[in-house]
């Protein structure tokens, strides 16, 4: 760990190879009710390597929050399986999951008035030592409280402390979603649609965050996002759904080109070098008035 | 990072053990307080050295009524004594379920009446006054028997209604907690209008809630109960706080989410029962209390259930201290007074730390 802390997590996961891999994945809602009702996720076979940034694309409905459910264990995957290390996700423990996997949800809403060190430090519940005596009181440890510490100086959410999480805005709240997503000393990050709902300049500050924390705390990261610049900008590479199949995984310069996405969406679209980086950049079409 | 910890306690942004065992400390000295208070008020006023006797009395543990006792002493141990103690751990069960609930249901505006449950005590004991059981069966009283049988049926079927594929979906539990009230509610408003017009007000009378002085064996067997649940709410306070994150946030920490909502809402439920049995429907302190203590000490559910259950203790012991007084010698329903007294107070607090509301 470079932060020069404990690392209290008992999981482990290699440092080079697949962190993730999914094998035949298929998954439906309802399996005992309606018997012929089509996969939500068809047969996905995929891996994403340790410290490697994978966005996930596809139209709505096409299975890219299913996708990110079932690879954090919130559903069950109906056939095959997903590998966290090596080791089938059904044969860890909740506990065990929590510890190596993190996830910032969409959306986040509290109805309490929680401050933003207690939020980050429910992070860090996956970790807590289970004493009765003590009936959950004071339970945090300092290792606790200086990896809650560190979480928000990495997001740079120190300031905001003794804030009310209702109080903040949609960025500084999305950042301490990532601070306590990291309180939990994640191996892997899970992130759906981290930048909805927010301006450019805080896209820009999302999307920075996650590409230096990979690189500091060297995490593996799955995104999810509709925002296909994204997806061509920050991820190393890039998986196309199409009605829970896979349609395609490459670079973004194999993924994001006009025939492909036209056989995705169903549209045309500009695609061209983005001046900076080089790589692909969409916009839209001159509209047909 | 002792430096880390002693800054945020500072700006209270984390709970810390000190100022855990500050405020609780704080409020178990201001509860003694309140309860010696408390005991001077009544029908009869007495002066504090015969609150004292009385104390000492019952300390050394002898027996009511004997000789060396005043009239105004066998009324403090045989009747004021209880009902005030039944009155505070009435409040404090009624704060720590409402808390409780509104984790749970992620709605501040959940009170321990929403799941129905309470209906089903109040039929139980609608019935046994309809029926004219009065009487007491192994030293307990009947009424609180029957309402806790109600409880625990209404409880088995909001429980059958809401249960889906083994989970407990939130949303399907307050529909069926809410539909069950509104079917049981109208079965008592059907045995009150075919009750005797003197019968019926007694029974209007204890549904808006009142407290009366039960005997020790009652009041033993209560306080066990209190304490057995409280303790499993403590020691889910952590798992409550990640909860308040959402469901799927909070299995993604490791919650068992489904098991505790389970145990949670039995558990609140079986209190309710037995606080609906014991007082009938004491409003607003379960709603008022967490809402009023969470404005001033945040919602740590660690330090938010228990000083809840103490600040919701004396609440309904003053508010029963008023209730008894105030219309000397006749007693009005504390219901009554709770709603006066908790609205225009947390208004005050409404107002008074709007940037910390909800």
């Amino acid at each position: 760990m470079t932060l020069g802390l404990t690392e209290t997590t008992r999981s482990w996961l290699p440092v080079e190879g697949p962190a993730i891999e999914v094998v035949g994945l298929s998954f439906r809602y309802h399996t005992t009710e309606e018997r012929g009702r089509v996969w939500t996720l068809d047969h996905l076979s995929f891996h994403v390597d340790a410290g490697e940034i994978l966005g996930i694309v596809g139209p709505n409905g096409s299975g890219k929050s299913s996708l990110l459910k079932v690879l954090s264990g919130l559903l069950p995957a109906g056939e095959g399986e997903v590998r966290l290390g090596g080791l089938s996700i059904g044969k860890r423990s909740q506990t065990d999951v929590a510890r190596l996997v993190a996830v910032v949800p969409q959306e986040y809403t509290q109805v309490f008035p929680f401050t933003v060190a207690e939020t980050v430090l429910m992070g860090r519940f996956p970790h807590r030592t289970v004493r009765w005596w003590s009936m959950g009181i004071g339970d945090e440890t300092a290792n606790d409280l200086a990896y809650a510490h560190q979480s928000m100086v990495d997001t740079d959410v120190l300031s905001l402390a003794d804030r009310l999480v209702s109080d903040l805005s949609g960025g500084e709240r999305q950042r301490v979603m990532i601070a306590r997503a990291l309180a939990q000393e994640p191996k892997i990050l899970l992130l759906d649609e981290p930048t909805a709902f927010l301006d450019i300049n805080h896209q820009i500050d999302i999307c920075s965050l996650i590409a230096r924390l990979r690189t500091e705390r060297r995490l593996t990261v799955v995104l999810v996002s509709h925002d296909l610049n994204v997806a061509s900008q920050y991820c190393d590479r890039v998986l196309m759904l199409k009605e829970g199949g896979l349609c395609r995984i490459g670079s973004p310069e194999e993924i994001i080109r006009p025939d492909v996405l036209r056989m995705l969406y169903g549209c045309d679209v500009v695609v061209d070098a983005h001046p900076q980086t080089g790589r692909p950049r969409v916009t839209m079409p001159m509209g047909t008035v | 990072m002792a430096d880390l910890a002693s800054s945020w306690a500072q700006t209270g942004a984390v709970l810390t053990i000190h100022r855990w065992a500050a405020v609780i400390g704080g409020l178990l000295l201001a509860c003694v307080a309140v309860l010696v208070l408390c005991l001077q008020f009544g029908a009869t006023s007495v002066g504090m050295g015969t609150v004292a006797t009385a104390i000492a009395h019952l300390l050394r543990g002898q027996e009511a009524g004997s000789p060396s006792l005043g009239t105004s002493e066998i009324i403090m141990v045989q009747i004021r004594f209880p009902r005030v103690l039944m009155g505070f751990f009435v409040g404090a069960s009624l704060a720590a379920v409402g808390v409780t609930l509104q984790a749970l249901l992620r709605n501040p505006l959940a009170d321990p009446y929403v799941l129905g449950v309470s209906s089903g005590s109040a039929l139980g004991v609608s019935l046994a006054m309809l029926l004219g059981i009065g009487t007491t069966f192994m030293l307990l009283p009947v009424l609180p028997l029957f309402g806790f049988a109600g409880g625990l049926l209404a409880l088995l079927v909001i429980y059958r209604l809401a249960q889906s594929k083994g989970r407990l979906p939130v949303h399907s539990l307050l529909l069926a907690g809410v539909i069950l009230n509104a079917i049981l509610t109208a079965f008592i408003m059907f045995i009150t209008s075919i009750m005797e017009p003197n019968r019926s007000a007694g029974l209007m009378a204890w549904l808006m809630g009142s407290l009366t002085a039960p005997g020790y064996p009652a009041l033993g067997i209560f306080l066990m109960y209190v304490v057995c649940v409280l303790a499993v709410l403590m020691h889910k306070a952590r798992s409550l706080n990640v909860l308040t994150l959402g469901e799927e946030t909070a299995r993604s920490l490791g919650v068992n989410t489904e098991g505790t909502k389970k145990q949670l809402f039995a558990l609140t439920a079986l209190l309710t029962g037995a606080i609906v049995s014991v007082s009938g429907m004491i409003g607003f302190v379960g709603m008022v209390v967490p809402h009023a203590v969470r404005l001033l000490i945040g919602s740590d559910h660690r330090l938010l259930i228990p000083a809840s259950a103490l600040v919701g203790g004396m609440f309904l012991a003053v508010a029963d201290a008023i209730a008894r007084t105030i219309m000397a010698p006749a007693e009005i329903p504390v219901g009554i007074v709770t709603a006066l007294a908790g609205g225009p107070f947390f208004l005050y607090l409404l107002l008074w730390r709007k940037d910390r509301m909800l």
